[in-house]
Order: C-alpha cells, then sequence, then structure tokens
C-alpha cells in the first residue's frame, strides 16, 4: 500500500512546497513567532489565497473537495516548514464540526469567511482535571430562549489568543464525563463575559486558559451529541497531528544523516561510526513506519471505515513513539548544537512534544486502543 | 538506603542536616533556581558554606578544605543534594581549584585558591570549540609566546555562566606542530582582559546559561601557564575525571521523583487507568536509582578501603543522566495540557502560567535536560570509555 497521488494532489502538494519555499524558511518563521502575534496574518491569507483553507470542505459548502487526503498533504508540508498558523484548529477541527453538525444557516454564515481566510477559530474542549477525556466537562450552558447560556473554564486551548469564534464544549444535562449530555456551542472570542489568560506554547505557539461567565452561544449540533461529535473530530485531528509530525521526523532525518556526514570528531565522519549509524537506520525505520500508518490512518478516514477510531489510536501511538524517539536522537546527534535555539533541530524536537500532547499522549492512546480491541 | 555509619559518622550527618535547614537562604528557593537567580543570590549559601568551612569537601585541609574522609564526603553530598541545595560553582570549587592547588605554583595557589573559596572570583571552563565537542584534543585555539605573554586567538563555546565569570580556564594549542594531545597547554585568562567578548547562547528551554567565548589576541600574562607548557592535557583529563564523579545524581532524582508522585496524585484520579501506568513508569524508575545508588555506595565502600574506582564515574554519568531525563518526561508527561505552556525567560512572577504551581518549570526541566547525555563527554563518549578501560575492547 502506497498512495499514489492523483495529479491533482500532486499539484496541491507542489504548491504548497513553492509557497512555504519561498515564504516560510526557517528564519521568516522565527521572525512569525517573535512578532506581538506570534502568528502572521499575511501567511493566513497566502494560505488561502492558495486555496488550502478550502482544500478538505465538500464543493457543495464552497470547498474543493479535497478530503482527508488534501489535509494530510497539507499537514504534511505544515509539519516540514513548523507553520505555527491554526490549520489544524480552524479548518480541520472546527471546520469539519461545522461542516457536519451545522444547520444551513450556520454554514453559510461561518464556512465562507474560513475559507477567505477571514476568520480564525478554535475547539475549546480540555478542562482542568479532565485530561485527554473529551466527556469530562463541567462547562454548562442553559437555554435561554433561542440562545444557551455558558459558564465554566476550558484550559490551554491552542490559538485562542488569534480566534474570532471558539466553539466549546458544555454540559447541557448529566454529570461530569457522561458521555452524554454535552453539546458544541459557536461563541465569539470578544463577546461578554469571554475571559482569556494567555501563554505561549512550548512549540512557539499561542494558547489561553479561558474563563466563561454567563456568555452567549449558539448550539451547533444536537443537544446531547456533542461526545460522539469530538469524537470523530479527534480521529480527523489525529490524521492531521501525524501527518505533521511525519513532516517533522523526515526533516529530523534528513539534517541528522546530512550532519553525521560533515560533522568530523576523532579524524573522521560522526557518520562513519558503527553505533551511530545504527542510530540513524532505526530512524529510518521509525520514519518509514510513520509513513505508512499515517497514509493508512488518512485513507481510513477519507473511506469513513469502521475501526477508524480504534486506529486513530494506533498511529497516534506508534508515530508518537516513533516521533519522540527520532526527535530524542536528532537532539542527541547534533550534540551541544541540538540544543541551542539558533538551530531548527530543537525546535522540531519542540513541536513534536507538543503534538504528543495534542488529544492525548501515546501513553493515553495506547490503553484506549487495548480497549477498543478488547470490546471489538 | 544508606551507608551503615559509625556513631560519629551519624553524628555528622545529623550535624549537616540541621545546618542545611537552619542556614539555606530563602530567597535562593525560587521555581527553578538553575535559571532564576541573580549572580548575587546564587554565591548566597556558597559564601555560607565558606564561612563555615564546607565549601570545598574535595580539597586538601592545607590548602582550606575541611578534611573529611571519603564517607563524609559523600554524606555531605548526599545530604545537600538530597535537600535541593544549589551546589557551589563546580568549575570553581570542583574543578579548576584541585589543578591550581595539585599543579600550579606557590603564587598561583596564593593568588587564586583563597578567591575561589570565598566565592570572590567565578571561573567558567573554555574547553569545547565549535569543531573539538566529544573529541577535545583537536582544540584549534591558539597560544603563541611573545615575551612575557602569549597572544591567545580562538572561539570557545558552550562556556557555561560566561556571563558572570571573572576567570576562565582555557585549554589552548601552544605547539601546533606536536600530536594533537602533547601540544596543549592549561592557561587561566582574566575575563576583563581587552579581546575577550562573551556572546548568549540561548538554549531551547529559552534560557541563557551557555555562550560563546572569542578570545582575539588577548594578551596573558606567561605567569598564568599552569604547570609545564604543553603539558596540558594531562591537567585537562584530571579535571574531566573530577567533572564526571558526581553525575549519579542520586539526592536530585530522590527529590524529583518524590515530587512527581505529588503530581500524578493531585492530577489523576486513582480510579483513571493511568494512574495505574504513571505507578508503574515510577516504581521502574525509582528501582532504576535504587540499583545505581547501591552501586555508588558499593563503589564509595571500595574508596574507603583504598581501591580505586576506575571509571565508574562513567557508569554513573550515563545512568544518573538517563534516569533524570526520564524523570523529567514522566514529569512533562503528568501535567497533561499544562505540558503545552512554556515559561518565558527571563522568568518572571509576572508572566502568566496556566495550571498549579508545581507544573510551572515541567517544559523547562523536560527541554534543557536534554543537554545532560550531551555534555561533559556525550552519553556515547562514556560507553566508549567503559568498553575500552574496562572491558578492553
Amino acid at each position: 500500500m502506497d498512495i499514489q497521488f492523483t495529479e491533482e494532489q500532486e499539484l496541491l502538494r507542489s504548491s504548497i512546497q513553492r509557497l512555504l519555499r519561498d515564504q516560510y524558511d526557517f528564519e521568516a518563521r522565527r521572525k512569525i513567532v517573535a512578532d506581538e502575534q506570534g502568528f502572521s496574518r499575511r501567511q493566513w491569507a497566502a494560505f488561502a489565497e492558495l486555496g488550502l483553507l478550502a482544500a478538505p470542505f465538500a464543493e457543495d459548502a464552497g470547498g474543493l473537495g479535497g478530503g482527508p487526503l488534501s489535509t494530510m498533504i497539507i499537514a504534511h508540508e505544515f509539519g516540514r516548514h513548523l507553520v505555527v498558523e491554526p490549520f489544524v484548529e480552524t479548518v480541520v477541527l472546527v471546520g469539519g464540526l461545522i461542516e457536519r453538525l451545522g444547520d444551513a444557516a450556520q454554514k453559510q454564515g461561518f464556512i465562507p469567511d474560513i475559507l477567505d481566510g477571514k476568520k480564525i477559530w478554535t475547539l475549546a474542549w480540555t478542562e482542568k482535571g479532565g485530561r485527554f477525556d473529551l466527556a469530562d466537562v463541567t462547562t454548562t450552558a442553559r437555554r435561554e430562549g433561542d440562545d444557551y447560556v455558558l459558564s465554566g473554564g476550558k484550559t490551554a486551548v491552542i490559538a485562542a489568543p488569534w480566534a474570532d469564534y471558539l466553539v466549546v464544549s458544555a454540559r447541557t444535562s448529566g454529570n461530569r464525563r457522561d458521555r452524554g449530555g454535552v453539546s458544541l456551542f459557536v461563541v465569539d472570542r470578544r463577546a461578554a463575559g469571554v475571559d482569556l489568560q494567555s501563554f505561549k506554547t512550548i512549540d512557539g505557539r499561542r494558547a489561553a486558559e479561558i474563563n466563561l461567565r454567563n456568555v452567549r452561544g449558539q448550539l451547533l449540533g444536537k443537544e446531547g451529541e456533542g461526545v460522539v461529535a469530538l469524537e470523530a473530530c479527534r480521529d480527523r485531528a489525529i490524521g492531521a497531528l501525524c501527518a505533521e509530525a511525519v513532516g517533522a521526523i523526515g526533516e529530523l532525518n534528513s539534517a541528522t544523516l546530512e550532519y553525521s556526514k560533515t560533522r568530523k570528531q576523532f579524524g573522521t565522519t560522526i557518520g562513519s561510526f558503527q553505533v551511530l549509524q545504527h542510530r540513524m537506520v532505526d530512524m529510518f525505520i521509525a520514519h518509514q513506519e510513520a509513513l505508512s500508518l499515517m497514509q493508512h490512518l488518512n485513507l481510513s478516514i477519507s473511506g469513513g471505515e469502521a475501526g477508524l477510531s480504534r486506529l486513530a489510536s494506533g498511529a497516534k501511538t506508534k508515530i508518537g513513539y516513533a516521533a519522540k524517539f527520532v526527535a530524542d536522537q536528532a537532539v542527541q546527534l547534533h550534540g551541544g548544537m541540538g540544543m541551542t535555539d539558533e538551530l531548527n533541530v530543537g525546535h522540531y524536537f519542540k513541536r513534536i512534544s507538543s503534538i504528543n500532547i495534542q488529544f492525548g499522549d501515546p501513553a493515553f492512546h495506547v490503553l484506549r486502543y487495548a480497549r477498543l480491541g478488547a470490546a471489538a | 538506603m544508606e551507608l551503615a555509619l559509625s556513631p560519629e559518622d551519624a553524628a555528622f550527618r545529623d550535624e549537616v542536616r540541621s545546618f542545611i535547614a537552619e542556614n539555606y537562604p530563602a530567597e535562593m528557593r525560587v521555581p527553578n533556581p538553575e535559571t532564576d537567580l541573580t549572580k548575587e543570590q546564587s554565591l548566597l549559601w556558597h559564601r555560607i558554606l565558606h564561612k563555615k568551612g564546607w565549601i570545598a569537601p574535595l580539597w586538601p585541609k592545607e590548602y582550606g578544605g575541611p578534611g573529611w574522609s571519603i564517607t563524609r564526603r559523600f554524606i555531605f553530598e548526599q545530604e545537600t543534594s538530597r535537600a535541593g541545595t544549589l551546589p557551589p560553582l563546580a568549575f570553581s570549587v570542583t574543578m579548576v581549584g584541585p589543578v591550581i592547588y595539585t599543579f600550579g605554583n606557590e603564587a598561583q595557589k596564593k593568588k587564586f585558591l583563597p578567591r575561589i573559596l570565598s566565592g570572590e572570583d567565578w571561573w567558567c571552563q573554555g574547553y569545547s570549540e565549535p569543531g573539538s565537542g566529544s573529541d577535545l584534543a583537536t582544540v584549534r585555539t591558539k597560544a603563541v609566546r611573545e615575551g612575557d605573554h602569549y597572544i591567545v586567538n580562538g572561539h570557545k563555546t558552550w562556556t557555561t555562566l560566561a556571563q558572570h565569570a571573572d576567570w576562565i580556564f582555557c585549554l589552548v594549542r601552544t605547539d601546533p606542530n606536536a600530536k594533537p594531545q602533547s601540544g596543549i597547554s592549561f592557561l587561566l585568562i582574566d575575563m576583563k582582559s581587552p579581546g575577550v567578548t562573551v556572546r548568549p547562547i540561548i538554549t531551547i528551554d529559552g534560557s541563557h546559561e551557555v555562550n560563546d567565548v572569542f578570545l582575539e589576541n588577548v594578551r596573558v600574562p606567561v605567569e598564568n601557564l599552569i604547570g609545564e607548557e604543553n603539558k596540558g592535557w594531562t591537567y585537562a583529563k584530571f579535571l574531566l575525571g573530577n567533572e564526571r564523579t558526581s553525575m549519579a545524581g542520586i539526592g536530585r532524582s530522590t527529590r524529583y521523583i518524590n515530587k512527581l508522585k505529588q503530581i500524578v496524585e493531585a492530577e489523576i484520579p486513582s480510579d483513571d487507568p493511568m494512574h495505574l501506568d504513571f505507578q508503574r513508569e515510577i516504581a521502574l524508575v525509582e528501582l532504576d536509582v535504587l540499583a545505581l545508588e547501591a552501586t555508588e555506595l558499593r563503589v564509595v565502600a571500595q574508596m574507603a578501603r583504598g581501591i580505586d574506582p576506575g571509571p565508574a564515574a562513567s557508569l554513573f554519568k550515563i545512568r544518573g543522566t538517563e534516569i533524570f531525563q526520564r524523570i523529567t518526561e514522566l514529569t512533562h508527561r503528568a501535567i497533561g495540557n499544562h505540558g503545552l505552556a512554556l515559561r518565558e525567560q527571563p522568568a518572571s512572577a509576572n508572566r502568566f502560567m496556566p495550571g498549579p504551581e508545581y507544573g510551572h518549570t515541567a517544559s523547562e526541566k523536560y527541554l534543557n535536560s536534554r543537554k545532560l547525555s550531551i555534555y561533559g563527554g556525550s552519553n556515547e563518549i562514556q560507553r566508549n570509555i567503559i568498553a575500552k578501560a574496562v572491558l578492553g575492547l
């Protein structure tokens, strides 16, 4: 199994590669990250211009109909360039939710502005003490006329400081950790009662703790079915995050290989030492396996196959551990240079560390994989 | 695990313990002492130990050491690291000091040793160069004799806390034609000399610990040469031996494991399967610590009987650093989504950090500890040492 990309997909890939090579090299990224805002509106507009923000959406929603494979292609290239802009958050997470759950008015109201790069969105599902459990929701929503009123808190929400809108999970019935009774809501990030405390993330992005006090929100999808929707959303997110991780792994491996062929110690290149050769062979194998699983997962997402969610947890585990191994070794083999802020290697290490936390770390997902297997 | 102590040594241990409890400065108890303290703050404990006569446990009594037995030195090391005190600057007390009293002349001993003990001089280490990391013998920084001075030109790197340093001890090449190891000299250079420039290197945790040090036509008086010209490699190896002795870090690992346990209890409900997963991981790393500690105690007991520990230091370095890296990984994992946050440097209490305080330094410690398997002779080099010196391969 190896995905043969269509002409269209190849075109998408080469056009992203060209854009990122011209506008998003490591120095350009450094400037973006150091900027007060922490991301680039100009880049975001360029992504929209190229159709990247429309690529995965269905054609009847105004998208290009590329589906999960286009997401995979984009995320893989974004991973190679350590792109900080909120593609996964806006397009994959929220875009996917609105496309599947939104009513006609919501789709018409929100999707065009996403495609055009006019509005940025993020998903706020994590709560203090909830770790990676989608159903661990204490934020409440009570009905008031046509709207709902939300109160509670969300934690470590990536891209929230950049966002115009949030999709927030809140409990409309049931108790904490009940799978039923969770619903999703669209909230204007600048609405009264929304309070953000922002911070920088380990991989140079921005996130926030969010406090909601009697905030008006509009229901997205059916009341009480939020967890099921979030589970499918997580599967798609994992498809994209794994592609980013594989992109990062590939870059780390080429950088390390290149370094080992040029760096000389003890009168020879360090790549001539067998212990390091074997290490790099293991890094190569890790990349190959991760790449294969990434394709397998994204094809399954495309086909909406049964057992998809278990596979997503499996891929998050395997690719997470592979990425961690490669990142550790890439820093180690670069020696002191791998520790510096100046070289990109450490930044891939940090990006991988961040990916491994988002939507659950490998230790969480391996258990989920085991349990879903036992239940099947 | 404890050494079997004589009543006198047990009394000594109690004395050390209560001295730390009563005298360790409160203002040094910051979230991350390695990055958050000013130079003056980090010297507070140094000065207290100096006043007490405990600043240099390794040093012979005639130079200002306390004259402790190997067992007492070990007790002191154990108690201070268990209590989480910031160790006195290693480059001064543990590294250059012993080189000076072992290989230096009387004038050098008289000039430098008291100032090292008092903390008046802050030393940094001019060993690594951009082309000389693991292979230190290829240093290219040149020192050319010109009358009563050496003229030094070169570029040192990874120089820890050079931004605070008054002096740097350098490996320099004095004979370009000799074999790599035999053309090196050990030179003491005043950081205030014209031609010395320090440039910060920021690491992936955002901190500024290490630096580039550029030496451009720096004039160094010949009296600052340690021992003989071209014999520097011998002194350097002697010093590296000292650098690697205390890297088992049992006290520090034990403290971090205790903190990790508290974090896990606070973060993860006991009915969550991840709780058991963490307990298992913690138990495994505790066993690693136990085995390393037992090995360390066995070596200390052998040393007390006069047996040369050989390359045991390499074993301690490999396992000690691997263990500590593992603990920082688990701690970073334990705080869940808050592991996404990284404190901005320079650290300030005014900047917002999410989540409970116990997790605020988890990300930076996790990132920073990647250096442990690289510096002080990478773990690959340490394995080579054991392969060669112990296994005879």
